[in-house]
């Protein structure tokens, strides 16, 4: 049987939108507050869901502990209290959370969680969140 | 197509152990979780069918009815139970968050089909507010 099995961290971290193919009032109109010069920061949710059949011998999808090893080590050791634009992923592309949550997508993708990655959901606050999956 | 989910909270001991393993191996694979007098959660159920509005009542289902369901399939069975000790699926299968999420599916999904309306859509199952798993009925 194919079962899912999702797991909710935290990481606090620091970002500014800003983009320099728009000029400062532009950024200031698109952005608005998020556009301040010095950034502000958040507590964000990343919520990873992996995918597998359900072992017969130890009734699971994933080893958690091997599942919490890859995603401290590729992504909650990387961005935990750090400032998300300083980042070499947001060297080219602003770190939106839209943005983040398709690069710990991609940071998982390739990393060995011992399951499947199905989706990544990062919530900024807890009023909005992003999703982004294995269908694109 | 409309998914409408309740949810149901319920509380229950369990342990994971293998018994076609050693104790050293279901310590190893399992930590504390195979302490052998279990341990306990408060674990919520979320319950989504999926369906489209039915063109008198507005509903896809009958909310109080679901819950009826819920609550007499999978939370007079489980709630205040040793799932290992009390629960038949568990006799045979560890009671992992996976399995428990298997096993309510198997629990609601006759009394909705029966029902002829909206169809068992996932059971999604947290042990934490951070560990959750979810069946979508798939083989």
């Amino acid at each position: 049987m194919k079962a899912y099995f999702g797991r909710r961290y935290m990481v606090s971290a620091s970002h500014r939108l800003h983009t320099p193919a728009l000029t400062a009032e532009e950024n200031r109109a698109a952005y608005g507050k998020c556009n301040n010069e010095h950034g502000h920061g958040h507590n964000y949710v990343i919520e990873v869901l992996v995918c597998g059949q359900v072992n017969g011998e130890t009734g699971m999808v994933v080893d958690l502990g091997a599942l919490d090893g890859a995603v401290r080590a590729e992504v909650l050791d990387r961005f935990d209290h750090a400032d998300l634009n300083r980042d070499p992923l947001f060297a080219d592309r602003v770190p939106t959370t839209e943005n983040f949550c398709k690069a710990i997508f991609a940071l998982l993708g390739d990393a060995l969680l011992g399951a499947e990655l199905e989706q990544v959901r990062v919530e900024e606050t807890e009023n909005n969140f992003f999703e982004y999956s294995a269908r694109g | 197509m409309i998914f409408l989910t309740r949810r149901a909270v319920f509380s229950a001991s369990h342990y994971y152990w293998n018994e076609a393993w050693p104790a050293e191996k279901n310590q190893q694979v399992f930590g504390r979780c195979a302490n052998r007098n279990g341990h306990g959660h408060n674990y919520t159920l979320e319950v989504t069918v999926a369906g489209e509005p039915d063109a008198t009542t507005g509903f896809v289902v009958d909310l109080k009815w679901l819950k009826n369901v819920i609550d007499r399939e999978v939370v007079a069975a489980f709630d205040h139970r040793h799932l290992n000790l009390e629960a038949p699926e568990f006799k045979s299968a560890i009671p992992t968050t996976e399995n428990i999420a298997v096993a309510a599916w198997r629990r609601l999904q006759p009394a909705i089909d029966e029902a002829g309306g909206a169809k068992l859509s996932r059971v999604r199952v947290y042990e934490t507010p951070e560990i959750f798993a979810e069946y979508r009925g798939e083989a």
